[in-house]
């Protein structure tokens, strides 16, 4: 356990004009939170091997095959959101990689020249590239952020003057003259993206994009339902590991990786191996994404010897749970096809957003939990609001409902402790 | 015997329970190893059963407790013993301020505690009397004396004290500014209760329920409903844990 390190690639982060000696002592420490938080569980699937291997790499070998691609001609596209149409750029045979921030680390960068009091993913991400100490940030040709929130569309403006930073509109309403110009951003987003590629997306490469992405959502689909078991498999920490791994692994191999892990889940539960251990209590987190290496709620919640076995968030299943449709052709109707698919993401910025109201209950049926922990970092307004809506539902219900904003910082944990542990207490009552 | 224990973030509460009542009981500063304080208030008993609660609870555990149940579990037993009918309850310490929603048989069904802000809690009412110049003891009987206040607007701790400071500067007298700053967290109790629900009695815990004008301002806020407060409302935690090492060790 105490071997384990996140690898040093100075060379790399040189030639990547990076902050070297700060970012090596970020690297170390992570290297710490994650061997603390992720190693001594107990009962870890053997196929988690490879995930650990993933934070082992993340900040050089990955970046290497990133770097790779970029020397062959293929673009690498920086993203913050799930709205984001993926498939298009492996369809033009470019990378895709989710920059969102979970580090407090990087929030003190930012916050000298963004305002406090804005979001911490925002400000986390942003810090990372003001400071130079995201290899992935300064690997990618282009960044392209959307009009989801007033703190990310606003601080595009600010992060263009040190990466180019383009902007997808993402409409507020659902209704059909506000997919349509969705739709054209979708076909704006392509000709972005043929043109740095420098080629043309065929129907074919599109399709063959889609099926990719299909599958790796299908694999984490499959995931979640395996951690719906009861007693569950696999410990909620691993599970949001693989989620946001999601968002730098190649597609292909991790949609591999994540069903060999599922295979060996499936065995466990023939077997009746159960994490952290039988009658833990099941707790299911909704809200706001948690970034890597966020890893706060869930620290606290197995901590006190329960467990999560789902997050309804975009580091979660918001990123998997729809498809796009497999069966249509033609260009126009393929484009279409995405910005259906993209439109059914019930993200708290849209209004009226019902569909999430119920999509949380029944997320919560289907994963067997006793109870909600709704999650919302601090300054997000629309997921702060929204709440009040989840709440009411829960009370409806009858489901143990506990409400928790917070930030990066470690100054409110003792609190949080107090409160995850009364929440645990009231649920066993 | 049982001894619950209460290791807050100022002081060190210990109710004794002999398997019918309160037979002793001791409260001490916390001082820089709360765990130590407590071991030497416990070295003259030979309880059949500790439990620890508040803050230091897990360290407690490590040294000597034999479980260890929230402060928020705690304080619904402990009122639950004092006033069985009573649904809700206030509980505000040093640190933090909770409202708690209880049923019918002394379970926690909700809870809501203060954010990170120490607006709201003991220790701000401690900021502000030491910035007026009060004991503690003064500051509740000067402000529920006084028959006229301002308004103190802000939520934040330090905000509020710039604001009593520019407040004593322009000639407030002193006892005004006390009575505003105790509305202030009546404001704020009151404005969680309304967001949790509440029943027909609100039992007031924790230090904080000694100081007169603070039960009378909660009274005054809540007019439907009766306000109670324990005997020793700093001591409900501890007899809370007490009575739950009674029940369960
Ligand atoms: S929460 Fe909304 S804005 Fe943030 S990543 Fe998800 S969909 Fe995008
Ligand atoms: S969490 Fe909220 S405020 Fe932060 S980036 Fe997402 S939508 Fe915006």
């Amino acid at each position: 356990m105490s071997s384990f390190e996140i690898k040093p690639y100075p060379e790399v982060w040189q030639a990547l004009d990076m902050d070297v000696p700060r970012f090596d002592k970020m690297r170390l420490m992570m290297g710490d939170m994650y061997a603390k938080a992720f190693l001594g569980q107990p009962n870890r699937p053997a196929a988690m091997t490879y995930f650990d291997n993933m934070i082992a790499e993340i900040h050089g070998g990955r970046v290497k095959e990133l770097l790779a691609a970029k020397a062959e001609g293929r673009p690498v596209i920086g993203t913050f959101c799930v709205y984001i149409p993926e498939e298009i750029v492996l369809a033009a045979g470019g990378i895709c990689v989710g920059l969102c921030g979970g580090s407090q680390g990087s929030v003190p960068d930012a916050e000298k020249i963004l305002p406090r009091n804005i979001c911490p993913m925002v400000k986390s991400a942003f810090g990372f590239k003001a400071a130079r100490i995201c290899p992935y940030f300064q690997a990618v040709d282009f960044v392209y952020g959307e009009t989801t929130c007033d703190a990310k569309k606003k601080t595009w403006e600010i992060l263009d003057t040190m990466v180019p930073t383009y902007v997808m509109e993402i409409p507020q309403c659902k209704n059909p003259r506000d997919i349509a110009l969705w739709n054209e951003e979708v076909k704006d987003f392509k000709a972005k993206v043929e043109s740095v590629a420098g080629k043309t997306i065929s129907e074919e490469d599109l399709a063959g994009a889609i099926k990719v992405m299909n599958n790796k959502r299908r694999a984490l689909q499959r995931l979640n339902s395996l951690r719906h078991h009861n007693p569950t498999p696999i410990s909620g920490k691993d599970g949001l590991l693989i989620e946001q791994i999601a968002f730098y692994d190649e597609p292909v191999r991790f949609t591999d990786q994540v069903n060999s892990l599922c295979d060996e889940l499936d065995e466990r539960i023939r077997q009746e191996v159960a994490v952290p251990g039988k009658g833990a209590t099941r707790v299911m987190v909704a809200g706001t994404p948690m970034a890597l290496p966020n890893w706060k709620i869930h620290n606290l919640v197995e901590g006190a010897g329960a467990v999560i076995v789902n997050e309804e968030s975009c580091i979660g299943t918001r990123y998997f749970k729809d498809l796009v449709d497999e069966t249509v052709t033609g260009m126009d109707t393929m484009l279409a096809a995405l910005t259906d698919r993209y439109k059914e993401i019930d993200c708290s910025c849209f209004t009226p957003n019902n569909e999430r109201i119920s999509q949380v209950v029944k997320e919560f049926r289907d994963s067997k939990a006793q109870g909600i922990i709704n999650y919302s970092l601090q300054f997000c307004h629309t997921y702060n609001i929204e709440e009040i809506r989840i709440r009411q539902a829960c009370e409806q219900e009858g489901i143990p409902y506990m409400f928790i904003e917070s930030d990066y910082s470690p100054e409110d944990i003792g609190q949080l402790q107090t409160r995850v542990e009364a929440f645990l207490e009231q649920i066993g009552e | 015997m049982y001894i619950g224990i209460d290791l807050g973030s100022r002081t060190v509460k210990m109710a004794v329970w002999d398997g019918e009542r309160m037979v002793d009981y001791q409260i001490a500063e916390s001082g820089f190893e709360p765990h130590r304080q407590a071991e030497k208030m416990l070295s003259a008993f030979t309880p059949t059963a500790v439990v620890a609660t508040g803050y230091g609870r897990h360290l407690a555990a490590e040294y000597f407790a034999d479980g260890v149940i929230t402060e928020i579990k705690a304080h619904a037993a402990g009122i639950y013993h004092h006033f069985p009918g009573c649904t809700t309850l206030v509980d505000v310490g040093g640190q933090d301020s909770k409202v708690i929603a209880v049923n019918g048989a002394g379970k926690v069904s909700n809870f809501q505690m203060n954010d990170k802000c120490a607006a709201g809690t003991g220790r701000f009412l401690e900021i502000m009397a030491g910035s007026l110049a009060f004991t503690l003891a003064e500051f509740g009987a000067a402000a529920l004396a006084s028959e006229q206040e301002v308004q103190i607007n802000s939520m934040c701790t330090v905000f509020a004290e710039s604001e009593v400071i520019s407040m004593k500067n322009r000639g407030i007298p002193r006892a005004h500014i006390a009575r505003a700053v105790h509305s202030s967290v009546a404001d704020r109790l009151a404005a969680m209760l309304a967001r949790l629900g509440y029943g027909e009695m609100v039992a007031f815990s924790g230090g904080v329920a000694r100081n007169p004008c603070m039960v009378a301002l909660l009274q005054q806020r809540l007019p439907e409903v009766l306000v109670v407060v324990p005997k020793h409302p700093d001591l409900t935690g501890a007899l809370g844990a007490a009575l739950h090492a009674a029940k369960v060790c």
